[in-house]
């Protein structure tokens, strides 16, 4: 390039050199090259969860209860049956605990609370609770449910230890919708002369309720994919059963009972059971991700 | 109407019953959780008191010696194992997370960006015992080649290198948590990078800045305090993460030797040895959930500080925005 006026020379020393397009080129290639390597894990695990779980797919193996003795019995080690309904009964219950509980509050922090040196607290204790590793869920309830009334492990202690878990999920996701709703709108429904009450449960809770679902079907489908809560407070079985009262299997404890196993076809279960576990947890996700689409909200 | 009976407009105190109802039920549920926080934290305490009592509170958590038949309960080898398994997540997790971030947020073709996220907090929706499972019986027998040929090389190093490469061991422990606590650094990351104002970006392109110049002078400086934080959770994640952990660190009692050897952690020695533990022992479990809840508490406080300071950007600076719109540039007709 020949200098052809005194200004367009003065602009060539600000020309993006060689050397800083290198860099350029060099870091913007990195970081789609990291982006790629992130992605990898996920492709591996659902390539390896459908070529392995899937073999062991078949109507039995929906069916029929795991059986206890493997060393031998090869052809008939049984299938996931308890562990599909354990895991539905435990977090149907945990649901049924936490959603309206941590719905309620969260309608009190937007709605009551706002702005107050205790809706502060609740919020930095849900915050905590939000950190809490799930296996200490699991010796909270122990200690309250077990050593605390001398029984032994209980399907709805599970569910219980689940729903600690879920609600500060439920919360603050509830949370966040409540407060995008305009306060237009409450401001008018009380001006109509509606009481707070009818406001809440009439116009409040019906907006937001979209949102609120795909916040609480999240919620779900993180519980049902949680195995250290369960450990020693719903336990394993291999039966099916009906009482949540009794011990409990669940799809996540029969993985990872298996897992540890040397017996390859037990281990092939705990594949198939992997299978059916993420397929569970990634239509939650799919169906919380097209309710979220029909809120009018956000 | 001057004078007019206003009172006949206000509700009759049976009409105003549910609203007290429903406004003190709330509180009492909200108190509830405060309630309930408080109370298991101190049961907690409670049951850890006879483990600490045996061996001493320093005692318990610094002496190198987990020995259950000789109930010698020294938790030194379970906080080292989950210290060294979360900090190698997060030296491989996080500046993948990032990467990812500056990717959706800066690099990625508008149309590309949507399902990027979503791909990437899929990787949330798998379970932890998932990634187990996958660990144990994919991942490590694959990388043990690879591992055995670093720990040959690299034997020099105190502590990576030097020894047999076992399949189960600390640095799959790693690698697995930094896969699991990519999604939410990356989340967390990603909303950070969407508070930078588009005129710091613009003026920096406007400099005649590249690409990455900008990325690095405008946005990074900008949201640190949001990414440090981002990673703080994801290390909040990663010390509380039980069962992948459990799987494939090996459940080896003593510190393991080097990297690529045996360990345990203090979420692991919980879920595995919990079921049959009796007494003392039962109680140290105990006392490793407390140290574990403790740890989590100081990591996940620190980073809700800095990522509640980060995404909240207006109070950081007290200059308001300036108006961005179509305005006369001087000069620009002129120069035409």
């Amino acid at each position: 390039m020949s200098a052809q006026s005194p200004s367009s020379a003065k602009l060539h020393r600000f020309a993006v050199t060689p050397a800083r397009r290198r860099k350029d080129r060099l870091a913007r290639g990195a970081i789609s090259g990291a982006t790629v390597i992130a992605l990898i894990p996920l492709a591996l695990v659902l390539y390896y969860l459908l070529s392995k779980g899937l073999s062991s797919w078949s109507w039995s193996f929906f069916s029929t209860d795991p059986t206890g003795n493997t060393f031998f019995k090869t052809s008939s080690i049984g299938g996931v049956k308890s562990a599909i309904l354990g895991t539905i009964e435990i977090v149907a219950l945990a649901s049924a605990i936490a959603i309206p509980i941590g719905l309620g509050v969260a309608v009190w922090l937007v709605e009551y609370g706002r702005g107050s040196k205790f809706a502060h607290l609740v919020r930095f204790f849900v915050d905590v609770l939000t950190g809490v590793p799930s296996i200490v869920f699991g010796l909270f309830i122990y200690i309250v449910l077990i050593v605390g009334t001398g029984s032994s492990y209980a399907g709805y202690k599970g569910s219980f230890a689940l729903a600690l878990l879920m609600l500060p999920v439920v919360i603050r996701s509830a949370e966040v919708i409540l407060t995008l709703i305009p306060t237009t709108l409450r401001e008018s429904a009380l001006a109509l002369g509606a009481p707070r009450w009818k406001v809440i449960f009439r116009i409040i809770l019906p907006t937001a309720l979209p949102g609120m679902v795909t916040g609480v079907l999240l919620a779900i489908a993180r519980a049902a994919g949680e195995t250290a809560p369960l450990l020693f407070t719903a336990a394993s079985t291999r039966n099916t059963n009906f009482n949540l009262s009794q011990f409990m299997n669940s799809l996540p404890v029969q993985i990872y009972d298996d897992v540890t196993s040397p017996t390859t076809a037990v281990v092939n279960r705990a594949w198939g059971a992997a299978l059916a576990l993420v397929t569970m947890i990634l239509l939650l996700n799919v169906i919380a991700r097209l309710v979220s689409r029909r809120s009018r909200l956000a | 109407m001057p004078g007019g009976d206003r009172s006949t407009l206000a509700r009759s105190p049976l009409a105003r019953l549910p609203d007290r109802a429903l406004k003190y039920g709330l509180t009492a549920l909200a108190a509830l959780i405060l309630a309930l926080i408080v109370f298991f934290f101190v049961r907690l305490v409670g049951e850890a008191r006879p483990a600490f009592a045996h061996t001493g509170v320093f005692g318990f958590t610094f002496d190198n010696d987990w020995d259950v038949s000789g109930e010698k309960f020294g938790a030194l080898p379970l906080v080292l194992g989950t210290l060294i398994t979360s900090g190698l997540a997060l030296v491989i997790g996080v500046p993948i997370a990032v990467a990812t971030a500056i990717y959706a947020n800066e690099l990625c073709p508008l149309r590309l960006r949507s399902a990027l996220t979503v791909l990437v907090e899929l990787l949330a929706a798998v379970p932890s015992v998932v990634y187990g499972l996958w660990g144990i019986f994919f991942l490590a027998p694959k990388l043990q080649p690879i591992e055995q040929w670093f720990a040959d090389r690299l034997s020099f190093i105190p502590f990576i290198g030097g020894g047999a490469v076992t399949i189960p061991n600390y640095f799959i422990a790693g690698l697995i948590l930094a896969i699991m606590i990519l999604p939410i650094v990356s989340a967390i990351s990603r909303e950070v990078m969407a508070t930078v104002p588009a005129d710091h970006k613009e003026a920096a392109l406007g400099l005649g800045a590249t690409r990455w110049e900008m990325i690095r002078t405008a946005v990074l400086p900008y949201c640190r305090a949001g990414i440090v934080g981002g990673a703080m959770l994801g290390l909040g994640r990663a010390i509380g993460e039980t069962i992948a952990v459990t799987i494939v660190i090996g459940d080896a009692p003593q510190l393991g030797s080097h990297l690529f050897g045996q360990g345990y952690s203090l979420a692991a020695v919980i879920a595995n040895e919990f079921g049959e533990a009796q007494g003392v022992h039962r109680s140290a479990l105990f006392a490793a959930g407390l140290v574990l809840f403790v740890l989590t508490l100081l990591v996940n406080g620190i980073a809700r500080v800095l990522v509640n300071r980060a995404s909240h950007p207006t109070e950081r600076s007290a200059t308001p925005p300036v108006p961005v719109g179509p305005q006369p540039i001087a000069g620009a007709v002129a120069g035409a």
